[in-house]
Formats: structure tokens, C-alpha cells, sequence
């Protein structure tokens, strides 16, 4: 299987294959992490520009060690301090940014569909660094490889997602390549943050966490995006955090003993994870981290070292 | 890879020296990324310290010598050998960089166009040179 894609822009899009080529790319890159000199020079001469609308700590900071890393030149671009603030529109800047040659444009939007506007206008490399509460393909990719590395295999796997499912790109990233490789996926989370047509995406409903987590391989907890938040979905955070967070009495009385705990990160402590859970025995949370510069070393890899592409 | 497998064990054979052996994966030290397709990254395990140390580079085909430019590169990012050579099994010709090796098992005249494959038991079954010939387009 090669690659062949301009961009990256989600996982629905992706073929099983193609996802197990990035993951496997990915595999082999972590050695370089382990070394004294963590630089190869892979992609001397690109140049890779983070175009982020929104806050971010894990991804732009991945993505920036991953390019320097591949020797790249990483140029971080954040709306807050640039020309937005002057009343720039997001198409004006992306074309502008297009027009000093980058080879690679990493984007955040809130606006779901951001990415593929601008894989539409820009002719370099696009890849989605999350979309509004459309996709979020490179933090599925690092969780794929993190479940691979503990569980050894894809095929016949059980995930819990957990949460609020509406607002989470994470969650619609991680059902559309999870599906792909053989997984079964339950979403679970109160009615008001569980989307219409969840099950049209291939994944089980369960509105009880002490359900969703009693046969599953993997617990994915999701973060309650408050700031997405526009109506009264929960009653309160004590609430959810009775119903839905997940403590380690509840992982004791319901979970196997061999089950992950993941989270895409930023934890609410205290709401969706207790810290005893996060940082516990369970938790995966900074393999997933980790993890995720060797995915985005190795989606800036194949995306620049794709045949006819700008390589060279 | 079990080239020098190979020959780890005729040196541990013949003189009771085991040496380690390790896999260079030379993908991000090419010249040539975007131009041969999907870059396919096997990964670098070598698991001791090359320091001050002689390492052999083991190679079954050397031709252009653009290969063994990249393995320079990559095992320099590892650390500081005392020295490296260079063993290969067939040499046939055609440099396109000043690069020699220390030993060779056959020196083999071929075009430019031929392409040499070495079959090895651990892979293919049998222990085998064969030269091919591109079908005419």
C-alpha cells in the first residue's frame, strides 16, 4: 500500500490499508526519539507552517517537534498577534501563508470543513489538526498505535468512548478508523451529548457508563467541551461528574483488569477522571502523548515524501 | 541483514568472537525522497553503543554508492566510530560517488540497465546471485 493523498484532511476518508501504513511509519520513527541526536534529515529544505484558530498545547507541539526533528522548518502561525485581528478572513491569510511556499499546512479551525477549504485553495500538503466537531485524524492515528502497542493487534478489539460525543472530533476520528480495522466502538454519554445518527457511523449506544465499560478493551474518556457548550446539556458538573466521571471504585466494580484508560487530553480532573484514575496503573494518557510526535512525523513524511510530490 | 548475520557467525566460528549486529534503516538519509514513491521506514535497531568502536557496514549490492553515502550519515548521527568499512557481496560497478569497498565477494561486470538480485535461504530459500534483465517496454 503507498501513499499517494495531497493531504490529510479525516479518517473516514482513509482506507484500512492507508491507516496501517501511517501507523506502522509511525512505529518505526519512535527509535528516533530514543537517541542522543533526535534528528534526521529527512525533510531539510520543507517547511512546514502550524496554522492554528485555536488553542492548542498537545498537537501544535508535536507537530513543531515532529518537523524539527525530520529537519524541517517549522514556523508556528497562532490568530491571536497576527493580521485576524486586523479583520483578515481565514481564506485570505491561508492564501497568503500558500504564497510564501510552504510545503505543509498544519491547520486548526473551529469551523468544521476548514481544512479541506484550504487543501481546495492551497496546492502544498494540508494536514487537519482538528476541525470544529468534525475530525481530528492525527490524534486518532496516535491513539490507534498507542492500542496497538499495548494490545498487540486491531482485529475483534471492544472501545468505550465515553463523554460528550457531540462536540468530540476525537471521538468521530477514532469511530470512523476504528471501524475500519475490525473494532466494535460504544459511545456513551448523557442523551443531550450523544449525536443524532451516531449508529449510521457503525458505533453502539449506551447511556450508562457502568454498561459501556463492563466488557471493553479500551476506555476512551472524552473531555466536556464546555467552551462548545451553547445551551444547558448537563444540569450541573457535580452531576456529571457523579454519573459520568470515571473514578476507580467504578473501573474496580465494572472494568476488566486489563483495560486502557485514554484520554485525548486536556483532563478535567475531578470531572470526566478522577486523578487517581489519570495517573493510575490503567492510564495510557502520556504514551498517547508521546506517541504522537512519532504520527506526526510520519504523516509529514509520507505527505512530503509521496511520489511527484514537492520531494526532491 | 543476514548477510551480516553471516557473517557474525564465521567470525565467532573461526576465531570464537561474538560480535553484535545491528539494522541501519537509511530511508530519511536518502537524496532521493519523493522521487521513488512511498518512503517505507523499517527502523534503525541497533541496541549498543557504536563509540569508538570499528563497524562494519554490510551491504549485498553495491552500485551507485548513494546508499552507502545515506548509511554513513545515519550511522554518524549515532555516535563517533573509530572507523567504518565497507563489506559487500557483489560490486557491480557503476559509482556515481567516491565510495570503495574494503571487502567484496565477486566483482560483477553488468550494465546499467540489469538490475542483480541476492537470494538468501533465510528470505527466499536458496543461495543465489541472478541478474535480470528489464522486459522490453
Amino acid at each position: 500500500m503507498g501513499w499517494t493523498r495531497k493531504d490529510l484532511l479525516t479518517m473516514r476518508e482513509l482506507e484500512a490499508g492507508e491507516i496501517v501504513l501511517l501507523v506502522d511509519t509511525a512505529a518505526s520513527l519512535q527509535e528516533i526519539a530514543t537517541r542522543e541526536i533526535k534528528k534526521v534529515p529527512a525533510l531539510r529544505g520543507k517547511t512546514v507552517v502550524n496554522l492554528f484558530y485555536e488553542a492548542s498545547t498537545r498537537t501544535r507541539t508535536s507537530f513543531e517537534i515532529a518537523g524539527k526533528w525530520l529537519s524541517a522548518d517549522v514556523v508556528n502561525f497562532s490568530a491571536s498577534g497576527s493580521s485576524t485581528s486586523k479583520g483578515e478572513s481565514f481564506i485570505d491569510t491561508a492564501k497568503n501563508i500558500g504564497a510564501m511556499s510552504p510545503d505543509v499546512v498544519v491547520v486548526r479551525h473551529s469551523s468544521a470543513g476548514a481544512a479541506e477549504l484550504l487543501a481546495r485553495a492551497l496546492p502544498c500538503s494540508i494536514v487537519n489538526a482538528g476541525d470544529g466537531a468534525h475530525e481530528h485524524p492525527t490524534q486518532a492515528l496516535l491513539d490507534l498505535l498507542t492500542i496497538r502497542e499495548k494490545k498487540g493487534h486491531f482485529e475483534g478489539l471492544h472501545v468505550a468512548i465515553v463523554g460528550d460525543i457531540a462536540h468530540s472530533r476525537v471521538a468521530r476520528s477514532n469511530i470512523h478508523g476504528m471501524r475500519k480495522l475490525g473494532m466494535t466502538v460504544t459511545v456513551a454519554g448523557p442523551p443531550t451529548l450523544i449525536p443524532p445518527f451516531v449508529q449510521e457511523l457503525g458505533a453502539k449506544v449506551s447511556y450508562r457508563l457502568e454498561d459501556a465499560i463492563g466488557d471493553v478493551d479500551v476506555i476512551m474518556m472524552l473531555r466536556l467541551q464546555q467552551e462548545r457548550m451553547t445551551a444547558g446539556l448537563i444540569p450541573s458538573l457535580r452531576e456529571y461528574a457523579h454519573y459520568w466521571g470515571l473514578t476507580l471504585d467504578k473501573l474496580a466494580r465494572h472494568a476488566r483488569p486489563d483495560v486502557l484508560i485514554m484520554h485525548p487530553g486536556p483532563v478535567n480532573r475531578g470531572i470526566e477522571l478522577a486523578p487517581e484514575v489519570a495517573d493510575g496503573p490503567y492510564s495510557v494518557i502520556l504514551d498517547q502523548v508521546s506517541r504522537g510526535v512519532a504520527v506526526r512525523m510520519g504523516v509529514l513524511l509520507l505527505l512530503a515524501g509521496r511520489k511527484g510530490g514537492d520531494g526532491g | 541483514m543476514s548477510l551480516a548475520h553471516r557473517l557474525a557467525a564465521k567470525i565467532a566460528q573461526i576465531d570464537g568472537t561474538t560480535l553484535p549486529v545491528g539494522t541501519l534503516d537509511i530511508t530519511l538519509y536518502r537524496d532521493d525522497l519523493g522521487m521513488r514513491g512511498t518512503p517505507v521506514i523499517r527502523g534503525t535497531d541497533i541496541p549498543f553503543s557504536i563509540k569508538d568502536k570499528t563497524v562494519i557496514l554490510v551491504d549485498d549490492v553495491l552500485f551507485t554508492g548513494r546508499t552507502i553515502r545515506a548509511a554513513l550519515d545515519a550511522i554518524i548521527d549515532l555516535g563517533r566510530p573509530t572507523a567504518i568499512q565497507l563489506a559487500c557481496l557483489i560490486d557491480r560497478g557503476h559509482r556515481e560517488l567516491p565510495i570503495r569497498p574494503d571487502y567484496v565477494g565477486k566483482n560483477l561486470p553488468t550494465s546499467h540497465r540489469e538490475t542483480v538480485a541476492v537470494r538468501l535461504r533465510e528470505h527466499d530459500g536458496e543461495d543465489r546471485v541472478v541478474i535480470e534483465e528489464p522486459e522490453e517496454a
